[in-house]
């Protein structure tokens, strides 16, 4: 028993150094997912937030057909990177909204114009508050909606060419 | 003169945290005017985590999210919301990650458990001590 015990500190401090070591060496995940994916889209009621885009509330989400929800903003550089990849996934026939953070209305403007606008409804949250309630920590982040308004999928970061088919793998399984 | 210049120009560069031209949230750098009020609104910030700049408390942090998050909080308090409601509504939506604060998770079991055995093991220890010096 006694011989034991002396072994246990060197025991323990190895197990802590092995701790240490795969907290060290395992790559780290970042990214916050929201925990409202499976549950009802929280209900909210923005004013528009560009000059030819009417303004977006939860309601114009269930429609019976999934559609994609895109958290953006004019001052958001893989925003602009994502632009294609929008306007590519309107061109297949997605109906997407969006929710401008902490914009205004020109600069909004603005950069629909330089880079596209693939948006049927664009809501303006200036304080980020309709952001908190969907659990979003940033900008860009997509969220798939199914028919009934449910969350079905957030897809976090910018969208890039090799998204896009899995974006609508994700909308035929929302159906 | 050459070094006053230089500091004066430091003076005019943008903070590189200024993610957007908008002016700061109405209560993110603004106290509640009741004292009590904002006691308990920067209690709950101070455990609440940021989640731009991710190890730091949303009251300590420059980014706009964290200043949003604080006129939120500040707002939700005086309109009478306790804190441990707002915790819950953000763990609801970012995980338990987001609040610095301990919760009972069977998970942290052990944590809350560590002192308890750690003064057990002790008094046993003790005890020995005590039991071979009486014998001696």
């Amino acid at each position: 028993m006694r011989k034991l015990l002396i072994w246990l500190p060197l025991i323990l401090f190895l197990a802590f150094v092995g701790l240490f070591a795969s907290g060290l060496f395992k790559p780290d995940d970042r990214v916050i997912h929201s925990r409202l994916v499976g549950q009802p889209l929280p209900a909210f009621t923005l004013p528009a937030a560009a000059s030819d885009r009417p303004a977006l509330a939860s309601v114009h989400m269930a429609t019976g057909k999934p559609r994609l929800l895109n958290i953006f903003a004019s001052w958001c550089v893989p925003c602009a990177a994502e632009a294609p990849q929008l306007m590519a996934l309107k061109e297949a026939g997605v109906e997407i909204d969006a929710i401008a953070i902490r914009d205004a209305r020109p600069d909004v403007d603005g950069f629909l114009q330089r880079y596209g606008n693939p948006y049927t409804r664009i809501g303006l949250d200036a304080r980020s508050a309709v952001q908190m309630a969907l659990g979003s920590s940033g900008v860009p982040e997509t969220f798939v909606i199914d028919g009934k308004g449910r969350i079905a999928y957030q897809h976090i970061g910018d969208i890039r060419a090799d998204d896009v088919s899995m974006i609508l793998d994700r909308l035929k399984d929302a159906q | 003169m050459k070094l006053i210049l230089a500091f004066l120009c430091t003076l005019l560069t943008v903070p590189a945290f200024a993610q957007t031209a908008l002016p700061p949230a109405p209560w993110a750098d603004r106290q509640i005017p009741d004292p009590a009020q904002e006691r308990k609104a920067k209690a709950l910030m101070e455990t609440i985590r940021c989640l731009t700049c991710q190890s730091q408390s949303i009251a300590d942090s420059g980014a706009s999210m964290a200043g949003d998050m604080r006129s939120q909080i500040r707002e939700r308090i005086m309109a009478g919301e306790q804190p441990e409601a707002i915790r819950s509504w953000l763990i609801a939506r970012y995980g338990d990650w987001v609040s610095y604060e301990p919760t009972a998770a069977p998970i942290l079991w052990p944590l809350w458990a560590a002192p308890i055995l750690l003064l057990g093991l002790g008094l046993l220890l003790l005890r020995g001590r005590i039991k071979r010096r009486a014998r001696s």
